[in-house]
């Protein structure tokens, strides 16, 4: 066993109201430099919808993740050897015009233009040449546009629902929509540093982040086409790729991420996981439908005392695994298994994980009124809007089963929560109803806490960096003095 | 008889680029190491960046070792001219490859000063190197025609030249009597090694790296 930390993350689905909030957090600290435009490290998209760069999810044309090859798992763009003959020119590389154009406006123009007929405009400027250009699509461009014939009627995840299913997703009094905000997933078995031929990405042993050297990074560009996310970027001005740190100061400094912290809907967990990094090959090469539980056996119990030998053994800070002990992440991901990660068949094996909306399956009712009572009392879960097909697709590697888990778990807390405060259902029933969907009355009432009542530190559990003492094993500390910061003595730019 | 001119060009020159080179190349790389970049711009132009780059690459690359083989290995070649269908042979791949090379080129330019988006990240070592670059390969074609058979009077004449230069005797009695083509693209050739290490050319050194042979999975902890 070789015990690993790595801080991983929840998106509870359920509570996502799509303010793009954490976008622009995120961007205001991260992206807005020259080259860096046109990323969103942060994004949230509208699903069903073709997200953000478009049809990131079509791995037919992008080539992202790994693949089965010959009983062992392989890049499905360019690793190892076809390196060689498609470095000149990467074959699966997205292009700007996949992403967007990024642009201003002529502001100036509003003050200075003379005086006509008209009102003057603001028009649009690109900010990749600084001429005017017509805006054909941006990094939300189809926020909100469920039931919309060219984006929400394109989602890969739509795959595999029959005709009816799908009409059903476009018909007027039936949309449906839900937000799906996404940043780097920091994986375990990660494509981008798989496929890098310098070297640049890696993994951080302490806490699991995935990053780009800077100093490294020759732009080879094997990293964005590998990546199934699409969730590194190439800096167009640097020529260096670029990709979420997961705010690592601040993380290193106890604060969460920017994205994190400014969640309005506080949908989002961060916390430890202590995994078992020896399986990592075995568990990425398992057959599609044994990867979530594959993962999640990978994920380790930070209280077994087998468990905590190993962590301590492999330097693993005692701070770190009571963070661990206490991780909300660990909670919803290994103990209640409501939270699933996005499309592990790509077999990079994500470590953030998303709690499966709720929303738009409850609301869906004849007009008989909110809940029938019926025999099968999680009956409308299955008879949802959003059918169960397309949230399997994303959230539960092609299978529906592991979603309908989280689902009717989620219901029955909510019914019991209706029963005990509202009363106008039966705590019998509701009880029922918990042990049916493999949950107790002390489960449900700490995923109710966990779930609406969370404060910050219940949300947050960042376990001490330990930098200080880290630097002073090494050095004296008054010479580190002078190297700390990124170790740029002059700001990035392109060439010599 | 040497002139000034041919010592300057043939004696000196050759050092001077080597010495920038090596001294600036090192350098840029310990304190620089942010700027060793491709400077890929397949993201701004994903179409034509096929035809361009795919076509100069390999034709470069299958050029240059031609140029290394003959210097490298003289007296193999010379044996491998002597029958003349195998010289013809040699001598038209390498004349394919260089118009590969120049077609590359040609793609190359076209395509970064006709799209705005690429315009804006040229910079001006970007038109230096792409016109010295023209010119070693237009004279390098022409020489091809005009002088041929050079993959065998390149082993006889200039690779004792080149090994001249290497043990720190120069001698340039081999070159004195050459054509002015000729002259001009050895000439050029010493300007593209000294101005290399001022352009993006420095992606070539940072080509060779264990990735053949790594773990999949690069792990780095804390003052590693």
């Amino acid at each position: 066993m070789n015990v690993r930390s790595q801080i991983s993350m929840v998106f509870h689905l359920d509570k996502c109201i799509g303010c793009h909030t954490c976008s622009i957090a995120c961007k205001n600290i991260w992206t807005d430099r020259k080259g860096t435009d046109y990323m969103w490290w942060n994004n949230v998209e509208t699903k069903p919808g073709t997200g953000f760069p478009a049809l990131w999810e079509d791995q037919d044309k992008f080539k992202g993740g790994w693949e089965k090859h010959n009983g062992k798992i392989r890049l499905k763009s360019t690793g190892k050897g076809r390196i060689i003959p498609n470095i000149f020119h990467n074959p699966n590389m997205p292009s700007m015009d996949d992403y967007y154009e990024p642009w201003t406006y002529d502001y100036q123009n509003l003050f200075n233009a003379p005086e006509g007929p008209d009102q003057p405009t603001a028009k649009p400027i690109s900010m990749v040449t600084g001429e005017y250009i017509d805006i054909e699509s941006g990094p939300n461009w189809d926020d909100d546009l469920g039931g919309s014939p060219i984006y929400a009627a394109n989602d890969p995840n739509l795959e595999g629902l029959t005709k009816e299913q799908r009409l059903q997703l476009m018909s007027i009094e039936q949309l449906v929509f839900f937000y799906f905000p996404r940043i780097c997933n920091h994986c375990m078995n990660p494509a981008c540093v798989a496929s890098c031929p310098s070297g640049a990405l890696y993994k951080r042993g302490e806490d699991g982040i995935v990053l780009v050297d800077q100093k490294r990074c020759r732009a080879w560009r094997s990293c964005i086409a590998a990546c199934p996310y699409k969730k590194v970027y190439f800096n167009w001005f640097t020529g260096k790729s670029e990709k979420c740190i997961l705010c690592f100061p601040r993380i290193e400094t106890g604060q969460a991420p920017a994205c994190f912290h400014s969640c309005v809907g506080r949908i989002r967990y961060l916390g430890v996981l202590l995994y078992d990094a020896d399986r990592i090959e075995e568990v990425s090469n398992l057959p599609q439908e044994e990867l979530i539980d594959g993962q999640r056996s990978m994920i380790l119990d930070p209280n077994d005392s087998h468990v905590i030998e190993n962590a301590l053994k492999n330097g693993i800070a005692e701070s770190t695994i009571k963070s661990a002990q206490e991780s909300p992440v660990y909670q919803y991901v290994k103990v209640w298994k409501l939270a699933l990660p996005p499309h592990i068949e790509y077999r990079t094996l994500p470590m953030l994980f998303y709690v499966p909306p709720m929303a738009p399956v409850m609301a869906q009712q004849k007009a008989g009124g909110l809940d029938s009572i019926s025999e099968n009392l999680f009956h409308d879960i299955e008879e949802a809007r959003v059918p169960m097909k397309f949230l399997g697709n994303l959230l539960g590697g092609g299978q529906e089963g592991k979603v309908l888990y989280a689902l009717r778990k989620e219901k029955s807390v909510r019914w019991y929560r209706r029963a005990v405060t509202v009363g106008d259902v039966d705590l019998e029933t509701a009880e029922r109803m918990l042990k049916e969907a493999d949950c107790t009355v002390k489960e449900a009432q700490a995923i109710y806490e966990l779930t609406s009542l969370c404060t910050f530190d219940q949300r947050f559990v960042i376990p001490p960096a330990h930098r200080e003492e880290a630097i002073e094993a090494l050095k004296d500390p008054m010479e580190h003095k002078q190297g700390t910061g990124f170790g740029f003595l002059s700001g990035p730019r392109r060439g010599l | 008889m040497s002139s000034y001119f041919d010592i300057l060009m043939f004696a000196a020159l050759p050092y001077v680029a080597v010495f920038t080179l090596l001294l600036v190349s090192i350098q840029r790389y310990r304190s620089q190491s942010f700027t060793f970049s491709s400077l890929s711009t397949q993201l701004l132009e994903n179409k034509r960046h096929f035809w361009a780059m795919v076509p100069f690459h390999y034709g470069i690359l299958a050029v240059f070792a031609g140029h290394l083989l003959a210097f490298l290995m003289p007296r193999a070649i010379l044996s491998w001219n002597s029958a003349p269908m195998r010289l013809y042979l040699l001598e038209v791949t390498g004349l394919a490859c260089a118009v590969l090379t120049l077609v590359g080129l040609i793609a190359m330019i076209v395509r970064r000063f006709t799209n705005s988006k690429l315009r804006v990240v040229s910079t001006p070592a970007d038109v230096i190197l792409y016109a010295l670059l023209v010119f070693q390969v237009v004279t390098g074609i022409a020489i091809a025609v005009i002088h041929p058979w050079g993959s065998s009077w390149f082993a006889a004449s200039l690779t004792p030249y080149l090994r001249s230069l290497f043990i720190f005797n120069p001698d340039i009695s081999y070159i004195v009597g050459m054509p002015m083509l000729i002259k001009l693209h050895i000439i050029n050739a010493f300007l593209v090694v000294g101005f290399f290490p001022f352009t993006r050319l420095v992606h070539i050194l940072v080509i060779p790296n264990p990735y053949l042979w790594r773990k999949p999975q690069v792990v780095r902890w804390y003052g590693e």
